[in-house]
């Protein structure tokens, strides 16, 4: 009966074919390791926004007057609401922990590689748009943090010349941050901007799924097939996949368990002390920090002494991974058979970067300002280094099959 | 395609026209879209002037009132206040304040103030960097601005900083003076701010 169903909506609808194509007979290397948990991890965590969203919009008022309280009514009145709401916000910083560890991941095994060029540029688009996305969300808790990091944010527009300061207030929609702002930043947040992450994830998978996965041993599985057709180094996604996902997933969420009960604030990382006063356009707060995913950028904003050229130099920081394919001429992908050049420079750009999204919390003195600009030069000088360490770089032999 | 048309040339150009006036079309469409963003009409009209009392504002001190949702700050400026104008002049950017966008011309002086009533200083309360609400700290050489400190404005967010006049330090991340609005005095102890003299004429 069930199986006759089945049968009639497959002759209608390519269910099976799609089921097989994207996961049964979706052949994938074996020797995947700790860092190829993220992807899947990272679909999980959005569905879990999405989900979470929905139902914190029920209790949301998007206007200047309510924002603040209604936020405050899911925290104390709505049933559950302060688990939806730290869901989200926990699962925001969440987010952008596997995304940026996703995205290391694939500059240790050169999976931004031909033949997985628009696999990356999906992935570098997903990333731009999560970050407005992220932005946008944190200002509808309409807090001094989330009035004050969008009026530094939206700032910024108005350094462009010529156009800069009209672009601003088209932007805001007012001439300072109001309630127009946070209206239609609610509805680029909770329609738009996720509308074309949705695209966008499926061009990545899609992509993905044409050309096959990356290894840790940057070896092509395709290359060697048994007689059937199969890449004897590959095995399929569902089921062998699909359960060690759900152990990592297990994982995971038992962390993030702990820091939505025992630690939603993350020490004022995850969710910022100032915002917990209302929006008073009046009055800055001392201390202006942007949320710990944001700070490694804004480090390097701050870094550069011209307001143009920070933030120049804070948007080529993300663009520059557009091209990462193309920097990087040498045609071994895995980090396991690169030269110690590679190596010790991927380790510094990683170190960099952790050490800018410091700096990025902290108040900009003296030398802490020294530590941000050198630390700048470092992260823009492992695509420089990069390309001249890949051109003629002593690469070990790369094995035939998987190790 | 499965047969060639009879007349390919006539097919592209028809092709090609129909898409030109298609995007032509997709552009006119976009319009109403993209305007929408802009300040409403009711933002627009909420720009209306205020009205700041400064008789009650004893010397030294300074109020914060909102226009077009902006701070405005004025501050009644002390005899010491206005002596250290000319002292820092030295460290300042543009003590002249030559660019045009961020004063009115009456207020192009050391004091960026109307000549008359130079005492108070009238200022958007924004600073000209990324646009944080500058802290007023008039007191001389406070420990975390340093001995040469002779009162004016600091940023807590990018360490910018302007002297008793809003005007911008060197070597800071602010690239021009703080913003000077239009205002006028109704009378000696009302200052209308987003009004100009022609207007209240």
């Amino acid at each position: 009966m069930i199986k006759d169903l089945g049968k009639w909506v497959d002759d209608r609808l390519p269910v099976s074919r799609f089921w097989n194509a994207h996961l049964a007979k979706y052949y994938v290397p074996h020797n995947f390791n700790f860092w190829y948990f993220f992807g899947s991890l990272l679909l999980v965590v959005f569905v879990l926004q999405i989900v979470t969203g929905i139902w914190l919009t029920m209790s949301y008022k998007p206007s200047a007057e309510d924002a603040f309280t209604s936020v405050e009514y899911i925290m104390r009145d709505v049933e559950w609401g302060w688990l939806l709401r730290y869901l989200h916000s926990t699962g925001a910083s969440f987010f952008f922990i596997a995304v940026y560890l996703h995205i290391f991941r694939g500059m240790m095994y050169g999976s931004y590689k031909k033949p997985r060029e628009l696999v990356w540029i999906f992935g570098v688009l997903i990333l731009l748009v999560l970050m407005a996305e992220a932005f946008m969300g944190y200002l509808l808790p309409w807090g001094q943090m989330s009035y004050w990091g969008a009026q530094v944010i939206i700032s910024l527009f108005s350094s462009v010349p010529v156009i800069g300061p009209d672009l601003a207030l088209w932007i805001r929609g007012d001439y300072v941050v109001s309630d127009a702002t946070l209206n239609r930043f609610f509805a680029l947040h909770v329609i738009a901007l996720p509308l074309v992450l949705l695209f966008l994830i499926g061009g990545h998978i899609m992509a993905l799924h044409e050309v096959g996965s990356n290894n840790p041993d940057g070896i092509d599985i395709k290359e060697k097939k048994d007689n059937r057709g199969k890449p004897v180094d590959g095995i399929p996604f569902h089921p062998y996949y699909t359960v060690k996902d759900l152990f990592a997933l297990g994982v995971f969420m038992f962390l993030f368990a702990i820091v939505v009960f025992y630690w939603p604030e993350g020490g004022g990382l995850f969710l910022e002390h100032p915002n917990f006063i209302p929006a008073d356009p009046l009055q800055t707060p001392e201390h202006i920090a942007p949320v710990w995913y944001f700070a490694p950028h804004y480090a390097i904003l701050r870094a550069v002494p011209d307001k143009f050229l920070g933030v120049v130099a804070m948007v080529v920081a993300i663009l520059i991974l557009f091209v990462l394919p193309w920097l990087d001429r040498n045609r071994t992908r895995s980090i396991r058979y690169r030269s110690t050049a590679f190596k010790v420079n991927l380790f510094l750009f990683a170190a960099a970067f952790v050490g800018l999204g410091y700096l990025g919390t902290q108040p900009a003195t003296g030398l802490a300002t020294l530590a941000a600009q050198t630390l700048s030069a470092v992260y823009f000088g492992f695509f420089i280094a990069l390309y001249f360490i890949s051109r003629r770089e002593r690469t070990k032999p790369v094995p035939e099959r998987l190790t | 395609m499965a047969e060639s048309p009879s007349n390919p040339a006539r097919r592209r150009f028809l092709t090609g026209a129909a898409s030109a006036v298609g995007a032509v079309g997709v552009g006119f469409a976009a319009v109403p879209f993209l305007s929408s963003f802009n300040p409403s009409a009711k933002a627009e009209a909420a720009g209306a002037p205020v009205d700041v009392n400064i008789g009650k504002l004893s010397p030294g001190q300074m109020t914060t009132v909102s226009y077009r949702g902006k701070p405005i700050y004025v501050v009644h400026r002390t005899d010491r206040m206005l002596e250290s104008l000319a002292d820092v002049e030295d460290d300042l950017a543009d003590p002249e304040s030559s660019v045009v966008t961020q004063q009115p011309d009456f207020a192009v002086n050391p004091f960026r103030a109307r000549e008359e009533n130079e005492r108070f200083l009238v200022l958007v309360g924004l600073c000209t960097h990324l646009g944080c609400a500058p802290t007023y700290r008039p007191e001389v050489a406070p420990d975390d601005l340093g001995e040469d400190w002779k009162g004016g404005f600091f940023c807590p967010c990018h360490g910018s900083k302007f002297d008793m006049s809003g005007r911008v330090y060197r070597g800071v991340p602010a690239p021009t003076n703080l913003e000077v609005p239009e205002y006028v005095y109704v009378s000696e102890d009302i200052i209308k701010v987003g009004a100009t003299a022609e207007e209240s004429a």
